[in-house]
């Protein structure tokens, strides 16, 4: 039996509404108490003075690339990449090589992320079969080998009947169907938000009504079969709108915003740099704006990072060729804290719940994950609020430089990582052989 | 060449990849450089040694006959080595990166690319890449920086002034790297630029960009001092862009009855190559107002100057001794 007494830190749980300096015991693999009292007979004792201590963050969209395109990330790289950015927990998404539309599929990911021991790594199930949209994949036998939501993400479920069926199909597992909304009619050969800058650089634009149309019909189908439904990396102001109304009427409808959704804006693209280039692309100040607006209110209450490593030479493209993407699990949390919280949008309790009990519940694991109440899995995040560092891409985990935020300077970082019981990542360092 | 003009020895920059960096003070000195450079063409011995020694790549991975001759001559008459390099015949079909075949480029010596790419922005790419001077000879839909100092030469020498005059810009704006080039040259210049086509071609948002929008052609003629006729592209037609050839035509194609509505001495000019009967018609381009030929000896001068402007020899030129 090891035991690890966390002591001295801000322990910050939304799930149990804590915010005070209180200490916090992990017994093998659960949590075993939180407070002032304590066994004595202790294995470690890590002095968390000066750092926040909350649940292990959960990330619920990543892309992890295995199996397929293992020269961007494997599920070992990647997860490397989130323990050094405080995440315990990803979700990663099926627009693998092949797709994960099968339980075998699936249960590899399970297998792999098993093998390579970082953090825990959940599959999410491909919607249609071959993600081509026009089928169901076997979504009930998808959830017995382990996934936890449905998404054809990369591309959107277009057909609106399959995606109607697709909500009710997946209520009968309470499972959530989560959408990349966009209307590929109005997008096609689309490089970067459709509007000002795309018409001023002469770059094939990504107009923001290819998001808001889809957004408005799947609430509307979400609303009509009482299905879950997600909208992945919401970008525009009227997209937030939506899922604002929709919510006020009562839909199953919950939204996830991406750092560079919040802090890039569309005029970044006059470097032609495709570290610049994602999809949903980079909006406008006024989209910006919403979606912090949006968390802000409530209306978003997932903080997901869209994690899309592609190697270097693939990125290394004129802007049209290069694909779509960035990575962010090690950014997540500096462009949290430096663009949410230090300006004031959101206060650290609120920030910590969009990281932890939110996607846990999202994904279906608020009984076990994104809380640290006696029993619930030992994953801990340790943050210092503090740090000032420099963004340097050629120091990531991930197997993939792709970021647009090298030379940034942010405040805060990950400064321990547990995860099932186990420090994986320390000081800067990961500690899993 | 006899003389560098003194505005020339302002010029600093090794690039040359769009209007809209340029300053009107920079685009003044390629113009005066471009006037100074048109006389060689009329010498019977139409050579200078400005660029002797020095090597020149045409980087086009797009075709352009034209556009390519154009600095192929226009380095030529400068004394520069001048090597073909297109991407048809090259290893990029085999999946060689547009980068590298540029590196390779350079690793045989090049001092200057003239780089023609289908992509906005490629040639701002290789400009973070190599050591020689880029020069943008159209990219995408952005710009063709080239193509619009070349129209505002003709424009000056024809007008004697580009200030206040009201340029229309004809056709498929959105798709259109000529017009953006125009536009900034043109504005920065101080000319009223009008943007004529139908709202597919010609987006809301252009405003933006310090013009005025029309979308029936008719109704402005009479204000233009200049009439720039834009390409159609059959392609724009295929993705549904305007309905047909004809009704574009009907409402746009610049005729003879339409040049009779416009001012006397209104200036017609075009991009080449222009398709006769589908923007204009061949009456019109070779008609009195038309000076479509005088752009191609223009684009000559014009290259010229950006080639030496680029490579350094007129701040060479201008040191005092
Ligand atoms: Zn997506």
């Amino acid at each position: 039996m090891s035991t690890i007494h966390i002591k001295g830190g801000r322990l910050i749980d939304p799930s149990q509404g804590i915010d005070a300096t209180l200490d916090l015991w992990l017994r093998e693999k659960q949590v075993l108490a939180v407070g002032r009292d304590g066994p004595d007979q202790v294995d470690e004792v890590i002095d968390a003075t000066g750092l926040i201590v909350c649940p292990g963050l959960i990330d619920c969209h990543v892309h992890l690339r295995e199996p397929g395109n293992e020269e961007d990330e494997t599920i070992a790289t990647g997860a490397d990449a989130a323990l050094a950015g405080g995440v315990t927990t990803v979700a990663c998404m099926p627009n693998t090589i092949p797709p994960l539309d099968t339980p075998g599929g699936v249960e590899y990911i399970v297998l792999q992320a098993k093998r390579a021991k970082k953090c825990n790594v959940y599959p999410v199930g491909a919607v249609s079969k071959g993600r081509s949209g026009s089928e169901l994949a076997e979504l009930g036998r998808l959830v017995e080998a382990g996934a936890v939501a449905f998404t054809d993400d990369g591309a959107p479920v277009a057909n609106p009947a399959l995606m109607k069926r697709a909500l009710q199909y997946a209520s009968m597992f309470d499972k959530v169907i989560m959408q990349h909304c966009q209307v590929m009619e109005l997008t096609e050969g689309g490089v970067m938000n459709g509007g000002f800058q795309s018409m001023r650089l002469g770059i094939p634009g990504m107009p923001p009504e290819a998001e808001d149309i889809m957004v408005a019909r799947d609430i509307r189908l979400a609303e009509v079969t009482g299905g879950r439904l997600h909208i992945q990396h919401i970008s525009t102001a009227r997209a937030v709108e939506c899922v604002r109304e929709g919510k006020r009427r009562g839909v199953r409808v919950t939204a996830e915003a991406c750092p560079h959704h919040f802090t890039l804006t569309d005029d970044r693209l006059a470097s032609f740099d495709s570290h610049f280039k994602m999809n949903p692309p980079l909006r406008t100040q006024s989209d910006v704006e919403a979606v912090i607006e949006g968390l802000t209110d409530g209306t978003i209450e997932v903080l997901s990072t869209d994690h899309a490593p592609h190697a270097p030479e693939k990125k290394a493209r004129e802007l049209n060729l290069a694909p779509f993407g960035i990575i962010g699990l090690e950014t997540l949390v500096p462009l949290t804290i430096s663009y949410l919280i230090e300006p004031g949008h959101l206060d650290w309790p609120t920030a910590i719940r969009m990281l932890t009990i939110a996607p846990a519940q999202l994904l279906g694991l608020e009984h076990r994950k994104g809380s640290l109440r006696p029993g619930f899995d030992a994953d801990v995040t340790l943050l210092d609020p503090a740090a000032r560092w420099v963004i340097d891409p050629s120091r990531s985990r991930s197997k993939s430089r792709n970021t647009p935020f090298g030379g940034w300077e942010v405040t805060g970082r990950a400064h321990t990582v547990i995860v099932n019981g186990e420090v994986r990542f320390r000081s800067g360092e990961l500690t899993t052989s | 060449m006899s003389t560098v003009p003194a505005s020339a020895a302002t010029w600093t920059r090794r690039h040359l990849l769009g209007l809209e960096d340029l300053s009107a003070e920079e685009i003044i000195a390629i113009l005066d450089t471009a006037e100074s450079f048109a006389e060689v063409s009329d010498r019977p011995r139409k050579k200078v040694p400005a660029l002797q020694g020095k090597v020149v790549f045409n980087l086009f991975f797009e075709n352009s006959t034209r556009t390519r001759t154009s600095f192929s001559l226009a380095a030529k008459r400068l004394s520069a080595d001048v090597q073909d390099f297109s991407a048809s015949t090259s290893s990029l079909s085999k999946g060689e990166s547009f980068i590298d075949t540029a590196r390779n480029i350079e690793a045989m010596g090049s001092d200057v690319m003239i780089v023609r790419h289908s992509i906005s922005g490629a040639p701002h790419l290789l400009s973070k890449h190599v050591r020689s001077s880029v020069i943008n000879a159209g990219d995408g839909a952005h710009e063709h920086p080239t193509q619009g100092l070349l129209d505002l030469l003709t424009i000056r020498r024809k007008k004697g002034r580009i200030e206040g005059l009201t340029v229309g810009l004809v056709g498929d704006i959105a798709h259109s790297r000529v017009a953006r080039s125009n536009i900034w040259g043109l504005t920065k210049l101080g000319a009223k630029v009008i943007l004529c086509g139908p709202p597919t071609l010609v987006p809301r948002g252009f405003e933006q960009l310090g013009c005025e929008v029309a979308y029936h052609l008719d109704e402005v003629l009479p204000r233009l001092d200049v009439i720039n006729v834009l390409r159609i592209q059959a392609e724009r037609q295929q993705r549904g862009l305007f309905p047909s050839v004809s009704e574009y035509f009907y409402f746009y194609g610049v005729t003879q009855e339409r040049i009779l509505r416009s001012r006397p001495d209104v200036l017609l000019i075009a991009p080449g190559p222009i398709n006769r009967g589908v923007e204009l018609t061949p009456e019109v381009a070779d008609g009195p107002n038309s000076a479509i030929l005088d752009q191609v000896t223009n684009g000559l001068a014009v290259r010229m100057a950006v080639l030496y402007l680029v490579s350094g020899r007129a701040a060479l030129a201008n040191q005092p001794d």
